[in-house]
């Protein structure tokens, strides 16, 4: 990975400009620090303070009203006892354990598919991307209305097959389930990433292991899936990170205002409880513990795939 | 980098090489073998596999559009075309919620949102593609680092400094923090300039052009792919968002699309009043920019996401 050299080398090659103005500007760092900025202030402000502040915020009580008031490490004592966190975390934990390799699995073989499509691959791509435009809050309705277990889509569909579908909406055991299948909908992006991922496996590769016997899916196993390992990892990656932090779908869905008439503890996601906490019962203080919480989980499980992808992920050489 | 979900967009293997963006198909379709017997068997799977997928993908669309056209008795009578055909719920979703300024106000945050973070994070990309400086390997390690970070480690601050500004209740903390630009697309951004022969600025230098101008006539117009997309992919997410509006908007009049039709979920759905003619088609209003979007920019769209993740 070679994410910070092509400048140095480059400057090296290029021919010196002679002194005036602006000549030689790419070693005046004055001017770059104009150009970033930018980026400098919003960093400090809207990145390394809140993460600070949210530290300190959570050893006190806040409900902005007020002052804080210190509590010390009440907050995380109070926290590893809460029923609803450790719901919370588990709900989270079950959906992303589901949901990273089910879209997985669903991507790869949507990608195969288009992969074979030939000339109308273009025409199939776009209508497995749409889906991924639609506000978050539209599919959250749409969970609603087509997995309903009376008169949903999903249900009715799966009458035709002789299967009495489940409640997808109301049934604590397929509420998860349902999200998940509902996630299924909006894998566009990673199909079209391990599209082009798939498109770079040199064709000799494949004909070498075809000539040797190599069955389709031996092929599949051996050849495809380690070169486009890299593809592989990113999506995975990605998709645990905003699996971890879900919160649009189940909340439109599940949660809110008028969201009384039935238990939705099953799509009780950890974001979920922590908006609850710091917007709808102002326990900022509380909230913050969360989300250091939260944090840490990210961090811890990051750093799990970062390890593991050195020894399950192939970097080709010679990347373009 | 604030929404909760804006994370599925980022992440630190991204790449965006020009010469992808700027040819006009990153995806070519694969060669053609010669087909036999199992050629004959596997290309009819493939295409009865690709159609029941396309059916899938795209009849949630279709279902939704036609039940807003659908009578209150029959929105969920799953028929493909409706019995009674009736634009009432498109005359009463009017009357039922203040529509027009909700599309007002998610028009104008979206807007504001795309410029604001196109220009800031091409400007900052450039200071990191161009110039050379110290700790500039570091301060690119923070942007590239402050991805991993997620919303809710910096959600509950950023609304006290909204708070303390007296702007919680206006639309100004759902795009303002653009200005800063984004780590994600500064990191697009500066993958582009570097993309570009750098000998091209340097005679411009040597020409006498500033750093400015060398930047916005010379280097700026030569991004317009990466611009365009980065333009599409937040014009997407400010469109889409929930969580800040359900964080900053107070009143009904102040709400986004997203924001606005949560709330009327909430009132007509399972608020007792059961009027879900009227969420359909609310969010068929919802949906409906982005579908419009997706199709003018869709090649750029494509190409764009196709370029994240394929390069390590």
């Amino acid at each position: 990975v070679s994410l910070a050299t092509p400048a140095s080398t480059r400057a090296a090659a290029a021919p010196r400009p002679p002194r005036g103005r602006g000549g030689s500007g790419r070693h005046q760092g004055w001017v770059a620090f104009l150009f970033i900025s930018p980026w400098l202030i919003g960093f400090l402000v809207f990145m390394a303070y809140p993460v600070v502040y949210t530290g300190y915020l959570s050893l006190t009580d806040y409900d902005v009203i007020n002052d804080p008031t210190f509590l010390g490490l009440d907050n995380y004592r109070e926290l590893v006892s809460d029923e609803k966190v450790v719901l919370a975390l588990r709900n989270t934990f079950v959906y992303t354990l589901m949901s990273v390799p089910a879209q997985l699995v669903f991507s790869l073989g949507l990608a195969l598919l288009l992969q074979r499509a030939g000339r109308a691959a273009g025409f199939f791509r776009t209508a497995f991307f749409l889906p991924k435009m639609t506000p978050p809050v539209a599919v959250g309705v749409l969970l609603l209305m087509l997995l309903n277990g009376q008169s949903g889509l999903l249900n009715e569909l799966l009458g035709w097959f002789g299967i009495n579908g489940p409640n997808w909406t109301t049934d604590p055991d397929w509420v998860k389930p349902g999200l998940v299948v509902t996630s299924l909908w909006t894998v566009g992006s990673s199909v079209i990433i391990l599209l082009a991922a798939l498109q770079e496996v040199p064709e000799e590769l494949l004909d070498a292991a075809r000539v040797d016997g190599a069955s389709w899916s031996r092929r599949l196993w051996h050849v495809v899936l380690p070169i486009i390992s890299p593809a592989i990892y990113f999506i995975v990656v990605v998709d645990t990170i905003a699996s971890l932090q879900s919160f649009t779908e189940a909340y439109t869905a599940f949660f809110g205002a008028g969201n009384t008439t039935y238990s939705n503890d099953a799509a009780l996601f950890y974001a979920i409880y922590l908006f609850q906490q710091a917007f709808e019962f102002l326990h900022m203080g509380y909230a913050s513990a969360m989300a250091v919480l939260l944090f840490a989980i990210v961090m811890v499980v990051t750093a799990v795939q970062v390890m593991l992808s050195r020894r399950y992920v192939h970097y080709t050489g010679g990347a373009r | 980098m604030s929404t909760l979900d804006r994370a599925s967009e980022a992440g630190p293997t991204t790449s965006l090489p020009p010469e992808q963006l700027a040819s006009d198909d990153a995806v070519p379709p694969p060669p053609q073998r010669g087909p036999g017997h199992r050629g004959i068997a596997t290309r009819v799977f493939v295409g009865a596999a690709l159609a029941v997928m396309t059916v899938a993908f795209v009849y949630p669309f279709i279902w939704l559009i036609s039940a807003s056209l659908k009578p209150r008795s029959d929105v969920f009578d799953n028929r493909l075309i409706p019995e009674t055909l009736t634009f009432d719920n498109y005359i009463e979703v009017w009357n039922a919620a203040p529509m027009a300024a909700w599309l007002m106000n998610t028009a104008f945050v979206t807007v504001m949102a795309t410029l604001t973070v196109t220009i800031s994070s091409a400007l900052v990309a450039w200071g990191f593609a161009r110039y050379q400086f110290r700790g500039r390997n570091l301060l690119f390690g923070l942007v590239l680092a402050s991805m991993m970070i997620p919303g809710a480690a910096t959600m509950i601050p950023t609304y006290l400094i909204w708070n303390s500004l007296g702007l919680v209740g206006t639309l100004t903390p759902l795009w303002a923090g653009n200005v800063f630009g984004t780590a994600f697309y500064i990191f697009l951004l500066r993958q582009f300039f570097l993309g570009l022969p750098p000998e091209l600025f340097d005679a411009a230098e040597i020409d006498g052009a500033g750093h400015w101008r060398v930047f916005w006539h010379i280097a700026l117009p030569l991004t317009r792919p990466a611009l365009v997309v980065v333009a599409l992919f937040e014009f997407q997410a400010a469109w889409t968002d929930l969580m800040r509006g359900l964080i900053y908007l107070r009143d009904r009049e102040d709400f986004t699309v997203p924001r606005g039709l949560k709330s009327m979920l909430d009132q007509f759905g399972f608020g007792g009043e059961w009027h879900w003619e009227l969420i359909v088609t609310a969010s068929v209003i919802t949906t409906l920019p982005m579908i419009i979007v997706f199709f003018i920019g869709q090649r750029q769209i494509i190409q764009g996401v196709a370029s994240t993740g394929t390069k390590g």
